[in-house]
């Protein structure tokens, strides 16, 4: 099926950022079903991509809802191409190794848990209900991917080495939380969103304190990447699109 | 309550005497329907059966998850995406009781996984074949998890306790798994022509080893005396798979799909679906190793065992750091 178009308003860009977010993260830990390290361990990242699925559903059907173009969540998520996609570079990241899976989570969580729960304050009655939800969910994210990166950072001589790798590799993609352009500024005015900038230093806190815990130290702030937001990403976001939607563009126009 | 130690007696002539009497006392509560508990006395060789039973039940949930998890990242709707993650993690909750429940007979997860790697362990045969469509996932639900129902509903009344117990709960979640799989296949069936084909293509590929998934005909099974005996089977494969016929063959006509067997026929004078011969050479084949996926199935296992090994150590390492730290500040 052919991709469909939108006309983009700061809203609805403001939506699909979110979204594609809470997708592409969700596909990316469900990638890992049948290959976590501990049994116990394909339970929790199911659960993970579950919530994050789930939080992608809500946000793409209000984001249909704000387009009333007659998309749904499937139309939204299945019919848009690559550069139409708006997420962080950090959540297309590959899954790499369970370091790097637990790594990416941490510093999303990390940045997610505190951006919902002061999205709960949002104008926005249904994105401040979604954010609701969210927040629970992603508080245990945090507790979760943190208890991990302690574990593997103070555990063996390899999985510390494993860590400081996925942490290298990951930085230069934490920037982009906190950037702000004339979509999030005017969001942030109106009183939907809350400003991203706003949550560095929490997030800072949140972070330094987990790796201390986990006998590492934060890496230096150098050169970061930038793109998602305006659809530029990285070569994995094609691969990751063209395996989730390969279905409804096989066989177009299907109820499924 | 008995115990195992009452069976080591200094004498082999008293313990056998004493044995006869356990054993006795053993099958009358069995015959009186009660619930045999991990402590309770037990012949050495009804631990045996469970725990194979058990551990290969656990080990098709766990090897279960693979042909399914091959269309997660592909559903075709975000609402088939969740559902199929939420269902292949229910599968994997399911293992997970069932090494619970078979660690309650003396032997550890540890132990049963490393019997499952080393090949001398088995599951059930259906897992060795490939999901090629997504139509495939509807057909498992409907037809894979349909048939483990079929198989779990009795052990439901299994004579030993954590097994039944576990049995119910396990139950619940693969009646839904089934009514979802065969929603899958009903909209399949009511959508376009392509969406039709593939669907009675996946019944056309499943619809034989479903019904190999009871076992080998009662004429050529072995262990169903002693576990009758035991009421660790009520039923025989033949008659389980028999039951699974009645209730499929109409579901696949309401769907409006044609059941690849043309000598299925429903006899008056039975009330019962006869249906036409099952190749068991297949079956053997399959379970002996040559099925299209056994190969695959066992190496995508080991491969995430390995991979995982640096994790578990860590984990490890890392409760011991934490246990020596607790020491040194108690
Ligand atoms: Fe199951
Ligand atoms: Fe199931």
């Amino acid at each position: 099926m052919t991709s469909i178009r939108l006309a983009e308003t700061p809203l609805l860009t403001y939506v699909l950022r979110r979204a594609d977010d809470a997708l592409v993260l969700g596909h990316r830990l469900s990638e890992w079903c049948g290959k976590a390290p501990l049994m116990e361990e394909e339970m929790a990242l199911a659960n993970m991509g579950l919530d994050l699925i789930g939080q992608a559903r809500a946000l793409y059907t209000y984001a249909g809802e704000v387009e009333a173009k007659g998309h749904d969540e499937d139309a939204l998520a299945y019919l848009r191409d690559e550069r139409a996609y708006r997420n962080l570079l950090l959540v297309e990241q590959p899954n790499g190794d369970f370091a790097l899976t637990m790594v990416r989570q941490l510093l999303y969580a990390a940045f997610a848990d505190p951006y919902w729960r002061a999205m709960m304050a949002s104008r926005d009655a249904t994105l401040a209900a979604i954010a609701a939800k969210a927040e629970k969910e992603t508080a245990y994210h945090l507790r979760h991917s943190a208890e991990w990166v302690v574990r593997l950072g103070d555990g063996t001589a390899e999985s510390h080495a494993r860590i400081v790798r996925a942490l290298e590799k990951l930085w230069p993609f934490t920037g982009e939380l906190f950037e702000t352009d004339d979509v999030e500024r005017e969001m942030i005015a109106a009183g939907i969103a809350v400003d991203p900038a706003a949550l560095r230093d929490t997030w800072r806190g949140t972070v330094s304190a987990v790796l201390a815990r986990a006998t590492l130290t934060m890496p230096e702030d150098g050169w970061m990447q930038s793109g998602g937001r305006g659809g530029r990403h990285s070569e994995h976001l094609g691969h990751l699109l063209a395996e989730l939607q390969s279905m409804q563009r096989t066989i177009p126009g299907a109820t499924w | 309550m008995y115990t195992q130690g009452l069976n080591q007696g200094p004498d082999a002539a008293d313990r056998r005497i004493e044995d006869a009497a356990l054993l006795q006392r053993f099958q009358e509560r069995i015959d009186a329907e009660e619930r045999i508990e991990p402590n309770d006395w037990m012949p050495e060789a009804y631990r045996r059966t469970l725990v194979r039973q058990i551990s290969q039940h656990a080990h098709s949930e766990i090897i279960g998850m693979q042909p399914e998890g091959n269309w997660i990242t592909r559903a075709p709707s975000l609402r088939r995406k969740a559902a199929l993650l939420a269902k292949v993690q229910d599968e994997c909750g399911h293992g997970l009781y069932l090494y619970a429940a078979a660690e309650t007979l003396g032997v550890a997860r540890e132990e049963m996984v490393e019997q499952l790697l080393a090949g001398k362990a088995k599951y059930s045969s259906i897992f060795n074949y490939p999901t090629l469509t997504w139509a495939d996932i509807g057909a498992i639900g409907w037809l894979v998890d349909g048939a483990a129902i079929m198989n779990q509903i009795p052990l439901c009344r299994c004579s030993y306790g954590p097994y039944a117990r576990a049995m119910i709960r396990v139950c619940k979640e693969e009646s839904f798994h089934q009514r979802q799989g065969y929603e899958i296949m009903l909209t399949l069936c009511r959508g376009n022509g392509a969406q039709k084909e593939m669907a009675q293509d996946a019944l056309n590929r499943w619809w034989w080893p479903c019904l190999m998934m009871f076992g080998p005909p009662d004429a050529a099974s072995q262990h169903t005396d002693t576990s009758t005996r035991w009421k660790i089977k009520r039923f025989t494969n033949d008659e389980l798979r028999q039951k699974f016929i009645d209730a499929t063959v109409p579901q696949a006509h309401f769907l409006g799909l044609t059941v690849p067997d043309p000598d299925l026929r429903f006899d008056e004078a039975t009330g019962h679906w006869a249906h036409g011969a099952i190749d068991w050479e297949e079956f053997r084949q399959v379970v002996a190793g040559n099925g299209p996926c056994n190969a695959q199935r066992m190496e995508r296992r080991r491969r995430t065992e390995e991979d995982g090994a640096w994790v578990r150590d860590a984990a490890r390492a890392f409760a011991e750091k934490e246990k020596s730290r607790h020491r040194a500040a108690a």
